[in-house]
């Protein structure tokens, strides 16, 4: 049924660093290797090698600037896949219940054998998670990577989203949001953690994690001292040789 | 939002196809026999043409029959079971004007009210998306109902009540266009919030995550539709309202007249029906610098 189902107490989910985010799409690769060969339909490209490639992917990096009103502007990378919603607006629009959010622990999946490709969800996300596949017909979105993270034949440390496992800066983090003393829900707490469009009323599972504050830029650092410029005139045998150097 | 041909089609005609059942269900015209069977022709003809090219938009049709049973959620769900009971009932009804020449009072009017629930909640499919502000709004299911009803009762010579029908129907897509204007930034989504960046100050879009385009940004993205919006409004309006208001007043019958209302009343209705999915805007669009 496309129902939302009653408030579970596991919440899986993402937590997305945009401070030690570095913007290297190693995640947008590895999101659509793993899910290309296993879940459901591969996700298709068209015009993959020619001049107007386009494809199906779950996991896309925006990079933003950000303007302060004094300092200079930050440039920040900006990672987006689905977010698992509580109130997931994509489900309840389902006509034929192949969009579903699991009770046991709120990921968001897509049954593709139930699924008639109308769109409606996709125009019901506000965050862009969904994309129709050109080859298959069906609607594919992040499935947290529901086939590794409960999956006992492969080793317990990639028993995580492949996003999350290739992640070189440790920007991505994978845990119960819904259990306050996780790792995850402790790292929301410490850095703020924010809700995306949050005037929605989506409340989003998944949270970001603000940038730290920059330095100003105006402040002297303390080994300034010792960079202080040197004598112009010379003196001494340096300075003997260098007028002689001079003349010559 | 993309126009979609298929979709535009499928709404207005099965719209105006669905207007007509209603009129027809509750004996207006009192049609039997011949004429009864071209009347249900033509209107069958609309609503289910309207509903097979609807069919066209779906990636994956083979599920169809699916779609049927998640009515206690999904406007588009509801949509579909009403869509059938109304052609059922009213099928029921047109066998009994035709071959024997009775109208099942009571069939009829529920017939009527199942036509004009369907159009009802393939306006709700819209106007429930809080993402599409410009639909999000009760001007969406007013108007896709007043213009199947008015319209219908001119596709069934109802002249009088589609004159004065017309009217309203333009005085509400009036109020629709004027109050949908400024409703994306009244909503108050930005870049900001989308991105929950706000705090540390004003965001841009600095690179785009891919180089070519993507399903989001045909589908949701589209752009190019808001360049002759307000000369569309204009021809939609003359078309859709003006015209046929007039012709019907300077006595449309059986007559050229009545064709020329006909025909203008219906590429109106899909100009404003173009114009309806070009110019909404979704908010997805923010995370790609094309909003605001």
């Amino acid at each position: 049924m496309t129902a939302l189902p009653p408030k579970s107490d596991v919440k899986l989910g993402l937590v997305i660093d945009l401070d030690t985010c570095v913007g290297c799409h190693a995640c947008v690769i590895s999101c659509k290797g793993w899910n290309t060969e296993n879940y459901g339909a591969p996700l298709s490209d068209q015009d993959a090698y020619g001049e107007n490639p386009s494809g199906t992917f779950l996991n896309r990096v925006h990079s933003y600037e950000v303007q302060p009103e004094q300092g200079t502007a930050q440039t920040i990378h900006f990672p987006k896949s689905c977010l698992h919603c509580e109130d997931a607006p994509c489900v309840t629009v389902c006509p034929t219940g192949a969009s579903y959010k699991r009770a046991e622990d709120g990921i968001v999946l897509v049954n593709e054998d139930a699924c008639i490709g109308c769109g409606l969800c996709a125009w019901a996300c506000p965050y862009g998670a969904r994309e129709l596949d050109k080859a298959a017909g069906v609607m594919k979105k992040c499935t947290l990577c529901v086939d590794r993270i409960y999956n006992e034949n492969l080793p317990e440390e990639d028993r995580e989203p492949a996003c999350v496992r290739t992640c070189p800066s440790g920007a991505r983090h994978f845990g119960d949001l819904g259990d306050a003393n996780s790792d995850v829900s402790k790292l929301v707490q410490e850095r703020g953690g924010i809700d995306l469009m949050p005037e929605l009323g989506t409340k989003p599972v998944n949270k970001y994690l603000p940038p730290r504050p920059k330095d100003t830029g105006n402040e002297i650092d303390i080994l300034a001292p010792l960079l202080a410029p040197i004598a112009t005139e010379t003196s001494g045998f340096l300075g003997w040789l260098d007028r002689t150097l001079e003349r010559i | 939002m993309h126009p979609a041909p298929s979709v535009i089609l499928f709404s207005v005609l099965s719209g105006l196809g669905f207007g007509m059942l209603a009129w027809l269900g509750i004996g207006k015209p009192p049609v039997t026999g011949m004429s009864a069977f071209i009347f249900f022709f033509v209107a069958y003809a609309l609503s289910v043409g309207g509903l097979l090219s609807a069919t066209f938009h779906l990636g994956n049709p083979k599920n169809s029959l699916k779609a049927f049973s998640q009515w206690q959620t999904s406007w588009l769900s509801r949509e579909g079971c009403c869509a059938i009971a109304a052609l059922t009932v009213m099928g029921i009804y047109a066998a009994g004007a035709i071959f024997l020449e009775t109208h099942w009072a009571l069939l009829g009017a529920i017939g009527s009210i199942l036509s004009i629930g369907t159009v009802f909640t393939t306006s709700m499919i819209y106007a429930q998306l809080k993402t599409v502000p410009r639909w999000n709004h009760w001007t969406t299911p007013l108007l896709f109902v007043a213009l199947s009803t008015f319209g219908g009762a001119l596709m069934t010579g109802q002249v009088t009540v589609a004159m004065y029908g017309f009217v309203a129907v333009g005085l509400i897509q009036l109020v629709a266009w004027l109050t949908s204007d400024n409703r994306f930034t009244k909503r108050g989504s930005t870049l900001e919030t989308a991105t929950g960046l706000g705090n540390i100050g004003k965001v841009r879009m600095f690179e785009p995550p891919h180089t070519g385009t993507n399903y989001l940004l045909k589908e949701m993205v589209y752009v190019i539709g808001r360049k002759h919006a307000v000369k569309l409004r204009v021809i939609a309006m003359l078309l859709m309202v003006v015209i046929p208001v007039l012709m019907i007043a300077m006595g449309a019958g059986h007559d050229i007249k009545a064709v020329i209302a006909v025909l203008s009343h219906l590429v109106g209705v899909f100009a404003s029906r173009w114009l309806f999915f070009a110019e909404a805007e979704h908010v997805v669009g923010l995370y790609y610098g094309k909003r605001g």
